[in-house]
């Protein structure tokens, strides 16, 4: 490049190699965006691909309807039946146990965290549900499998199905026989892990309703709680109910901790007290042995799981979206 | 305020129907709210014990087969006392190093494109999708990870190492992304007003400031990886050995022999799960703790 007056436009540019530092840093950073989503699109392709013929081989109807699940050991063609009903109904009932037991937990977290605990205590308590969220699905399991499950889920269950069994209706649901490792058991363990994510959010949306509208109410002589009722959760509740479905994604995506305590039987049974099993559940039990007919029909059950939990957690992130994205390192 | 000019007597402040008098419905009311405080602060005590549990139970089963040993010797048959977790340490060190020396850069580059670049819809769909892979169940990162790789190249370190990347990429994405748009643009044009490039302002003022904040969205992404099960189940599948290659033999983890440790009937391969699950919680907890330090530090 020829020597220019300095009054050209351009005539401080640099020459030579830097001047091709910001062209060559903007194509780095931006394919470095685009591989979020080239990673996210081989996911979806890669897999449909390979469930594709399942769906085909048992109908698509019949594998989200069927309860009839025999894995075949073919290496080349499809002998077994695949019928994930089973699994999907483990897995919806397990996390829907899951966020009617944190939900209310998760409420009560964030008001007494907003409105009633000291000052000084907020800050801590708040943290420490959120530390729940860092204990690694695994010791979950290991610690609602050994210890857990058998000394406190148990007796609950036992005392559940000896009062509520005989309710019409409603009985069903505790009817026995009473498996350890059960929908009821990995439901618990389940509203314990996803505590943490729902209450993140559910504290955000809390504390963020307007301060005046908060005066105005004790001003005019309401109590805290009619306070709290009236107007936070009033306030906050399309917030709650975005959370509530963010910990809902996660309790339907959550694998391990499920994997070791839903039962691991292969067939399901409308009381909550039976060992049954959950898609991503029977993924992880027995993947290990499948044969390579068996595997595309797990990888099937995966893209219905991802299909569920995608449709879920947009719902989510549509609702959370407007109170902002970040709610401490638990909503992560 | 009462400004009224025709003068009135106050009612008597004692005796039925006064002033001070509190109704019923009144006392109701307060009662109510008095009730709905020790429920919530019952709430609040209740949900506090499954942590504090699940510390104490991991620590106290966990501490007897805890000792030197546990670091240094390889995972024995289940019904064997001693031995260790060598193997677990070493895949879990070894794919979670792997998947940060992947994932992380590219993560903090997706963050400055979104950042310092993104402004059009391209980086709101790319924004989107990162929320949309964080809600993405594990075990389908894992069966990804098969589908695509294991099945050509087989089980190995790298397999796990690519699973746990994908896991830990919009971690480090996001919070990366809240970390640089806290540095204030005032920076920037101060930084273009010198004379430096977008790069140079990018590496010399941008990325120094919101440095403790990437790191702290990075220590809590290898926290997540480091307790990951379901992606290596179905990409190191697990190992008896101490594996040094990269890639072609399965690979072990501190959580696959967690795992497989609960899921065996031997009393001693129980204990050994406890004592790993004491060490993986000890690593994660740790991380989780000091990031929050570092983050809370810069803050101020």
């Amino acid at each position: 490049m020829s020597q220019t007056s300095s009054e050209a436009p351009g005539a401080l540019r640099v020459t030579g190699k830097a001047r091709f530092g910001d062209a060559f840093f903007r194509i780095i950073a931006y394919s470095a965006g685009l591989s979020v989503l080239v990673v996210l699109g081989l996911m979806i392709g890669t897999t449909t691909r390979d469930a594709l013929p399942v769906f085909e081989y048992q109908g698509l109807w019949s594998f989200f309807t069927s309860d009839e699940w025999r894995a075949g050991f073919s290496r080349t063609e499809f002998t077994g039946e695949y019928g994930a009903f089973s699994f999907i109904y483990g897995t919806l009932v397990t996390s829907l146990l899951a966020v009617v037991i944190a939900v209310p937990f998760a409420i009560a977290i964030s008001l007494y965290i907003n409105r009633i605990a000291p000052k000084r205590l907020a800050k801590p308590l708040a943290y420490t549900v959120e530390l729940l969220a860092a204990v690694p699905s695994v010791v979950f399991g290991l610690w609602g499998l050994l210890y857990f499950g058998p000394t406190y889920v148990r007796p609950v269950m036992e005392l559940l199905n000896s009062t509520l069994a005989p309710i019409p209706l409603v009985g069903i649901l505790f009817e026995g026989p009473i498996f350890t490792t059960s929908y009821f058991t990995a439901g618990v363990v389940l509203a314990i892990m996803i505590l943490p994510i729902i209450t993140a959010i559910t504290r955000e949306v809390t504390a963020q309703v307007a301060e005046d509208q908060v005066q105005a109410a004790y001003g005019m002589g309401a109590t805290d709680w009619e306070v709290m009722r009236k107007v936070i959760l009033r306030g906050a509740f399309p917030g709650i109910v975005g959370g509530t479905m963010l910990g809902l994604g996660r309790a339907l995506g959550e694998t391990i901790a499920v994997a070791m305590l839903v039962g691991g039987s292969q067939r399901w049974g409308l009381s909550l007290f039976f060992g049954g099993d959950s898609m991503a559940g029977h993924i992880a039990n027995t993947f290990q042995d499948a044969a390579p007919e068996t595997v595309l029909a797990l990888i099937a059950i995966g893209v219905g799981l991802f299909v569920i939990t995608v449709i879920v957690n947009v719902a989510a992130r549509a609702l959370v979206w407007r109170i902002g994205r970040v709610a401490g390192d638990a909503a992560l | 305020m009462s400004t009224t000019l025709t003068p009135t007597t106050p009612p008597a402040p004692t005796g039925p129907g006064g002033l001070r008098e509190i109704d019923a419905h009144t006392r109701g009311r307060k009662r109510r709210s008095l009730i709905a405080r020790y429920v919530l602060t019952a709430g609040m005590v209740i949900a506090l014990i499954p942590l504090l549990m699940i510390i104490w139970t991991v620590a106290s089963n966990g501490v007897g087969a805890l000792g030197w040993s546990f670091f240094t010797e390889i995972e024995p048959p289940a019904r064997r006392e001693g031995g260790g977790y060598l193997n677990g340490i070493v895949g879990t060190v070894y794919m979670v190093s792997i998947a940060s020396l992947l994932a992380i850069p590219l993560g903090i580059m997706a963050a400055i494109y979104l950042v310092e670049f993104g402004h059009g819809w391209l980086a709101r769909i790319i924004r989107f999708f990162t929320d949309v892979m964080t809600g993405v169940p594990s075990v389908f990162v894992g069966l990804f990870v098969y589908a695509a790789l294991v099945r050509q190249f087989r089980f190995g370190t790298i397999m796990g190492a690519i699973g746990l990347a994908i896991m830990m990429l919009p971690i480090v994405v996001r919070s990366s992304e809240e970390m640089l748009k806290l540095v204030p643009d005032d920076m920037r044009f101060a930084s273009f007003g010198l004379g430096a490039r977008r790069w140079q302002t990018v590496q010399k003022v941008v990325l120094p400031m919101a440095g403790p904040g990437i790191t702290t969205g990075a220590m809590l992404a290898v926290a997540r990886a480091a307790g990951e099960t379901a992606v290596l189940l179905l990409t190191a599948l697990g190992s008896l050995q101490v594996v040094t290659a990269l890639s072609g033999v399965a690979q072990s983890s501190i959580t696959l022999l967690i795992y497989d440790g609960a899921k065996q009937p031997f009393d001693p391969g129980k204990e050994r799960a406890w004592a790993g699950a004491l060490v993986l919680m000890g690593f994660v907890l740790l991380l989780t703790i000091t990031a929050r330090y570092i983050s809370s530090r810069a803050r101020r």
